[in-house]
């Protein structure tokens, strides 16, 4: 069976969740291969390993953190002719569809990005237009390489037999052209990753102002979820654009969507409506939010998300 | 110092979107088309770089569309707010075209009209793939300065704040580079009155695949690496439960929360 390559995504010794659905998904078109870039301690390929990988290709060295996005594809590319894979499959985060887009260029492949399922000969599903329709595309020319959102598929422990092989790869003078200088980390206060976490809390318009994102803030705390929010929220300044979810900001596919004082628009649907479970607080019955849930409450977000937050302390013990 | 702002027509975001049943593309009739958003902030950063240099004596700034007939309104557009001139690439070709071709024209281009600095928008609002800015930067060998929330030319050095999902790093590259912007980077004006009327008499050229030596087979639906087999309109969702909160909203919905599993 022809081999799938996973790009794998991890930062200090960890194995970002996304790469285990990844792995799982591999394994029902293939054989599942990681490919890890940058520092690759035992502890990341012993990780793919129990995540189902088969084989783990290593690139190391400093240099893919040095630099932006194209060292990777270099080592992707030479996964690629060190392996006889017929699909790659990397996560649809933003550098993630970076990569992928110039690995195709490179190679001369096709490339499907926000794929939230695949399937046999590599047949990618796709939601578009804000979730109002559904697409099934594929790949024509070359290795087909797909970008997949995370939380698509639940990661299964299936464990593989994690064979390390180191890759040689030669970056190119136009790879280490855009250097890294510095990195700033912003305060996330512990949080998951908004577009990783199984959980997210938004807030809207109806959140009123900065001080009132503190009661979004302690429910997601409370359900160990990230905070989100929609543009109103951002444009007002009443939270960082960085967690905008829509159309120009993050799109998120979570097990559990809260949308709490937002009305729904199509500008934030288009960033949350592959979402598993929405449920949403809002005081207009009218909002167009409504259409979309599984469980909704009219009402104010300032009474009920406090009440929920001690209701969920409580149930959790 | 030249820069040339790369934009793309797209059906105005508000609008609901279908796709044409007879050949799996975008209905780009069926609504209102508008520049896309996120490259107006692009425009507005060429602007803000041109004025910074000292005006147009010192950098100009060219808007280059590839797209049909209406694409020409995105190129006015650009030249309204105070852009030099335009570009508009347009062919008959074009229809269909993926990602990887819409590069490949738009990197043609982009060799032709040699710009010291490539100015795109992050994503487009119709497609939001957010992969077109580095494919452009990997065709033609140019570095990759995309997700920009910040944008700084010192000398040949160009600058920038690239945003991350735990906040952001400052990557820097030699000139000529490309950058794709963020929303928010900056506040774009509306064209005045003087504006519209200056656009009317700034030249825009118009290019062919074959002025750009571009093989019409590599563009297009037949030219394009991948292909949408079918598709179908997401079926409603069920509709939900939905409580009035008598102060009880918060228990009902913890109840709810708790049968499938959250809590």
């Amino acid at each position: 069976m022809a081999e799938v390559l996973v790009l794998t995504e991890h930062a200090d010794g960890d194995v970002k969740k996304v790469t285990f659905e990844l792995l799982t998904l591999a394994r029902s078109l293939g054989e599942p291969a990681a490919v890890a870039v940058g520092d690759v301690s035992d502890d990341v390929v012993a990780a793919l390993a129990a995540g189902g990988a088969d084989t783990v290709y290593v690139a190391s060295g400093t240099e893919y953190s040095e630099h932006v996005v194209a060292p990777t594809v270099t080592a992707l590319q030479a996964a690629l002719e060190a392996s006889n894979a017929a699909g790659v499959l990397v996560a649809s985060s933003a550098d993630g569809k970076e990569i992928a887009g110039r690995l195709a260029v490179r190679t001369g492949a096709g490339v499907i990005t926000d794929a939230v399922g695949v399937s046999d000969g590599f047949v990618a599903q796709q939601s578009v237009f804000g979730g109002s329709t559904l697409v099934h595309s594929k790949v024509t020319r070359g290795t087909p390489i797909i970008a997949v959102r995370p939380n698509s598929v639940p990661p299964e422990k299936n464990a593989g037999d994690g064979k390390r092989i180191e890759l040689t790869v030669s970056l190119s003078d136009a790879d280490r052209a855009t250097k890294v200088t510095e990195r700033v980390a912003q305060e996330r206060a512990g949080r998951p990753e908004l577009t990783e976490a199984s959980i997210v809390v938004s807030g809207g318009r109806g959140v009123g102002s900065p001080e009132g994102f503190a009661v979004v803030e302690a429910l997601a705390d409370s359900l160990g979820a990230a905070v989100g929010a929609s543009r109103a929220a951002t444009d007002a300044g009443w939270y960082p654009h960085q967690f905008q979810v829509g159309q120009t900001g993050k799109t998120v596919s979570p097990q559990l969507y809260m949308a709490n004082g937002i009305s729904g628009a199509i500008q934030h649907r288009a960033g949350m409506q592959t979402s598993k479970t929405i449920v949403a607080v809002n005081k207009d019955p009218e909002a167009p939010i409504f259409d979309l849930v599984d469980f909704g409450v009219v009402g104010d977000l300032h009474t009920v998300l406090p009440q929920l937050t001690q209701e969920v302390k409580r149930r959790k013990g | 110092m030249k820069i040339v702002v790369c934009v793309k027509q797209v059906p105005d975001s508000w609008a609901e979107k279908k796709l044409d049943p007879a050949d799996n593309t975008l209905d780009r009739d069926a609504a209102d088309a508008v520049v896309n958003e996120l490259d107006e902030f692009a425009i507005e950063e060429a602007l803000q770089i041109q004025e910074r240099l000292g005006g147009a004596d010192k950098c100009t700034i060219t808007v280059l569309s590839v797209g049909p007939e209406k694409a020409i309104e995105s190129v006015r557009k650009g030249l309204q707010m105070g852009a030099d001139d335009g570009v508009h690439v347009i062919d008959d070709a074009l229809h269909g075209s993926d990602a990887p071709a819409t590069s490949a024209v738009l990197a043609a281009a982009i060799d032709k009209l040699e710009p010291d600095i490539v100015l795109m928008g992050s994503e487009s609002t119709d497609a939001r793939m957010s992969v077109v800015p580095a494919m452009v930067a990997e065709r033609t060998g140019r570095p990759q300065l995309t997700f920009a929330g910040k944008v700084d030319i010192d000398g040949d050095t160009v600058r920038v704040q690239r945003m991350t999902d735990y906040g952001y790093d400052v990557v820097e590259a030699p000139l000529p580079a490309l950058v794709s912007v963020i929303e928010k980077i900056n506040e774009p004006r509306y064209p005045s009155f003087k504006g519209i009327m200056a656009a009317k008499k700034k030249p825009v050229e118009t290019l062919s695949l074959a002025d750009l030596g571009v093989d019409v087979a590599t563009v297009g639906l037949g030219g394009s690496w991948s292909a949408v087999e079918d598709f179908a309109a997401r079926p409603p969702r069920s509709a939900g439960t939905i409580v009035t909160d008598e102060g009880d909203g918060a228990a009902k919905l913890a109840d709810f929360l708790s049968t499938q599993k959250f809590i």
